[in-house]
């Protein structure tokens, strides 16, 4: 296990930033941590990396405590902070330097180090410039550099790709995919499609708790909520709502059914059905033997974003009641 | 402008996380034009007011560049420690710092060491006087010693203050002012002596930077003033790394 977190609680005064949460990290693994703004990620993240001591709780990174051994969890740890903070008045070079010296590399360590992360990085034709002139895309590179300069175990990423381009925001996803390989990657992110394109796993956090746990099509599976199937019947009927809505309503697994209106012969349904039920074939069936025609079918399954929508936004309501 | 780290000597070795905050910060300071306004500004400051009077006294002593000098360290000290925390504080960089394998205290004391380095380097060209009166007339070397020293041990308080200053805020004009403020508190102690009630004049005398910086400047060491001037310091910069430390409460 890379990293280990029980009954994590930080406190900030009164309010709970971190609430009792706890999960395991594999080794090799790179973990999602999704959010919405305040959830508590960085604040996580900050206590893992040994910035600031949890309330109550215990971390363990690559099976030692960090508050019992805090230096050499730190040097495990390769960390890119939120708003990537950088000294914008060194220069590439320079600051890679810096950064690795602090981590006690020595000098023959250092200099291949230096050489594979701006290798690595893409960051070559930059590195005799000042950080403060460089893009954002190249700055997240040198961030990311930074992180890694003393290959470490576990690398914790805070939001790695906001305030990038899209064009950017692939090339950082397709550096973090290609230097995960060989760590262990936590990296947070409001942006769901991040999730999806790096992670294996993934976290859902709101309000300080832990609200999913599970790779993806796990998640989609766990909380595919009632289904969605629009339909559009033909059949010559004068009043579709006494004729037909009944019939639908009588099927199992039927939650509810919405009359969209007709156009001609043309009728609408939208049907949605319980949880984790798919009734399309008895809906042809049922067309079938009433006469009517079936021009058009289609379900809805639930995305990682209505997923996410609704773990994060029903359990803020239920918090705040 | 820029300053190749390769010219500075390697003073704390290679491996020293003080040394490598030490020399980032030197560089930095170089690499801006901070290190060249403070040296220039001291320089003209102290040139123009000692030799305009240096010839009307006709007197072979540096004992007035000593009076001048502690004043425009009142000015020039916050200027130079005001970046030191607040800049990594208000940019975030503070946090890469603090999860890096090192010690609160290394980090103040490599910061530390850097501004009184700088000051140490802006103090070297005032030897230009010293050299101008030893040939002019018979100098008394002691006070001059003692001077130097003393201009050393002040200027260390003063960044130690300064950087305390630096580490209660993320704005370095807040941090330039408070920084003043104290050091100007510390300096005006034992000038306002006659303000203060008979029982307390010795403490409030004892507590003043600039009795202590007279004493050493006549050329007398003592014992108490070093240990005024070690303990003051000593107590400073813990004060800003429990500063820095707060971040943990």
């Amino acid at each position: 296990m890379a990293i280990a977190v029980r009954n994590l609680t930080k406190l900030y005064g009164s309010e709970k930033a971190v609430n009792d949460i706890s999960f395991d990290v594999k080794t090799g693994e790179i973990l999602g941590f999704l959010g919405p703004n305040g959830a508590g990620k960085t604040t996580t993240m900050k206590i893992i990396t040994c910035y600031m001591p949890p309330t109550s709780g215990k971390v363990e990174v690559e099976g030692l405590d960090i508050s019992e051994h805090s230096f050499e969890v730190r040097k495990k740890i390769g960390y890119l902070p939120e708003m990537n903070p950088l000294y914008l008045d060194m220069n590439v070079v320079e600051y890679l330097d810096y950064s690795a010296r602090l981590h006690g590399l020595n000098n023959a360590l250092l200099r291949s180090r230096l050489k594979e992360m701006i290798d690595v990085c893409g960051i070559a034709d930059v590195r005799h410039k000042d950080i403060g002139e460089l893009s954002k895309g190249f700055r997240q590179r040198v961030g990311l550099a930074q992180a890694m300069i003393h290959d470490p175990e576990v690398l914790i990423l805070d939001e790695p790709t906001s305030g990038l381009d899209p064009n950017q925001i692939v090339e950082i996803r397709n550096l973090i995919r290609q230097l995960g390989r060989a760590k262990t990657v936590v990296l947070s992110t409001h942006i769901l499609s991040e999730v999806q394109a790096t992670c294996d796993r993934v976290i859902i956090i709101n309000e300080g708790s832990i609200v999913a746990d599970g790779t993806l099509e796990q998640l989609q599976q766990d909380f595919r909520g009632s289904e969605k199937i629009s339909l559009e019947i033909k059949a010559s009927t004068a009043n579709a709502m006494t004729a037909m809505v009944p019939k639908f309503k009588e099927m199992a697994h039927v939650d509810s059914v919405e009359y969209g209106g007709q156009d001609g012969d043309l009728h609408k349904f939208s049907i949605l059905t319980e949880k984790g039920f798919d009734i399309r074939e008895e809906i042809f069936r049922r067309a079938v033997s009433e006469g009517w025609v079936l021009i058009e079918m289609s379900r809805k399954a639930t995305s990682l974003e209505e997923v996410f929508r609704k773990l994060t936004t029903a359990d803020a309501m239920n918090g705040k009641e | 402008m820029k300053f190749d780290i390769k010219e500075l000597p390697n003073v704390f070795g290679k491996l020293s996380n003080i040394g490598t905050i030490f020399k980032k910060e030197i560089r930095s300071y170089f690499n801006s034009a901070v290190a060249y306004v403070v040296m220039v500004v001291f320089l003209a400051i102290v040139g123009w007011m000692y030799t305009s009077s240096m010839f009307l006294i006709n007197v072979a002593s540096l004992r007035m560049m000593f009076e001048l000098i502690p004043l425009v360290f009142l000015f020039l000290v916050p200027a130079i420690t005001m970046r030191l925390l607040a800049e990594e504080k208000k940019a975030g960089t503070i946090e890469l710092l603090a999860t890096k394998p090192l010690h609160d205290w290394e980090i103040v004391t490599g910061k530390f060491l850097a501004a009184w380095a700088l000051i140490g380097i802006a103090l070297l060209p005032t030897l230009v006087y010293y050299i101008t009166v030893a040939f002019l007339g018979e100098i008394d070397n002691g006070p001059v010693i003692g001077g130097y020293l003393g201009l050393m041990l002040m200027a260390g308080v003063f960044v130690a203050i300064g950087l305390l200053a630096s580490s209660v805020t993320e704005n370095q004009i807040v941090a330039f002012i408070v920084g003043l403020l104290l050091m100007f508190v510390f300096y005006m102690l034992d000038k306002v002596l006659i303000f203060v009630p008979d029982f307390m004049t010795s403490v409030v005398e004892y507590l003043g930077i600039d009795f202590h910086f007279s004493n050493i400047a006549r050329g007398v060491i003592d014992s108490r003033d070093i240990i005024y001037f070690v303990s003051l310091l000593g107590f400073t910069l813990y004060c800003s790394v429990v500063s820095l430390e707060r971040r943990k409460w």
